[in-house]
């Protein structure tokens, strides 16, 4: 991998997690954006791990049976005022 | 006095709108579907006899999402805290697939990650979840699933950030290890020969 002039790429892949978690403080945050604007091979795994966590994202949704869906409007519908 | 006391159609609407959410952060939170049903069902329980608690209908959802997570962990704190060390415990957290899978030589002329990603189902992305230990399964899924702060999962788990930090490193860590071992039993195409064999 290519140096950057303000962080190495060791450095940068240290704060790459929280920087996609958006998670660092500004200091830090700039000195990786700086980085990943002159180093591709840094910015292609950036891009990566953010393309994974839009993979993952999803997985929080799952489509209820029917019988489960009517399970609970039916436990809704028994629910005293 | 609540917004929701004497709505009851109000509130089934909402939580019929909300339930693939629900049941999706529960079913990824317990790892199973018959007990992510039964967290879900707790949870709409408790919401209806504490939703005089409510202040604005437009918290709704962020207020039923906490309650289905502290209902689980109210069960599970302990152990995801404290979990029992095991071997995979000492496993490093630096195993990367995009070093796997990625080849400077085709910056130019192609885009190998993306085109692995694009191979990768749900279902692989469910298993390799499904698969990670409870203490990274649950920090990995309030992180990249449900998008919870840092010091917001300290605060859920009751454990220091540091302890977030690792965790979820280790857990994305172990997800992806998991996500290159299926892509080689399923001889995905697309995985730079040469490249095939873990340490």
């Amino acid at each position: 991998m290519s140096n950057a002039s303000i962080i190495t790429c060791e450095e940068a892949l240290t704060l790459l997690a929280e920087y996609l978690d958006g998670e660092l403080e500004h200091a830090d945050r700039s000195s990786l954006e700086h980085h990943l604007a002159i180093c591709r091979a840094c910015y292609s795994r950036a891009e990566f791990e953010r393309l994974l966590r839009e993979r993952l994202a999803p997985l929080g949704s799952e489509p209820p049976t029917p019988a489960f869906a009517q399970r609970i409007r039916s436990m809704i519908e028994r629910f005293s005022l | 006095m609540s917004v929701l006391l004497d709505d009851r159609d109000w509130f089934a609407n909402h939580v019929l709108s909300l339930l693939p959410d629900l049941l999706g952060t529960a079913r990824r939170l317990t790892g199973n579907v018959a007990d992510a049903e039964d967290l879900v069902a707790e949870a709409v329980a408790r919401a209806w006899i504490n939703r005089g608690a409510l202040q604005h209908r437009d918290r709704f959802r962020g207020w039923t999402f906490r309650i289905l997570t502290n209902l689980f962990l109210e069960q599970r704190r302990a152990e995801i805290a404290h979990p029992i060390e095991t071997s995979l415990e000492a496993v490093s957290d630096d195993f990367s697939l995009f070093e796997r899978i990625h080849q400077p030589f085709l910056l130019w002329w192609g885009d190998t990650e993306r085109e692995f990603l694009d191979r990768v189902f749900r279902e692989d992305f469910e298993r390799a979840l499904d698969g990670l230990p409870e203490c990274h399964r649950v920090v990995v899924t309030l992180a990249d699933i449900r998008g919870l702060r840092y010091k917001e999962i300290a605060d859920l788990l009751r454990v220091p950030i540091g302890t977030v930090r690792s965790r979820l490193a280790r857990g994305r860590s172990l997800l992806q290890r998991a996500l290159w071992d299926h892509a080689l039993d399923a001889g995905l195409k697309g995985i730079p020969s040469g490249r095939s064999s873990l340490p």
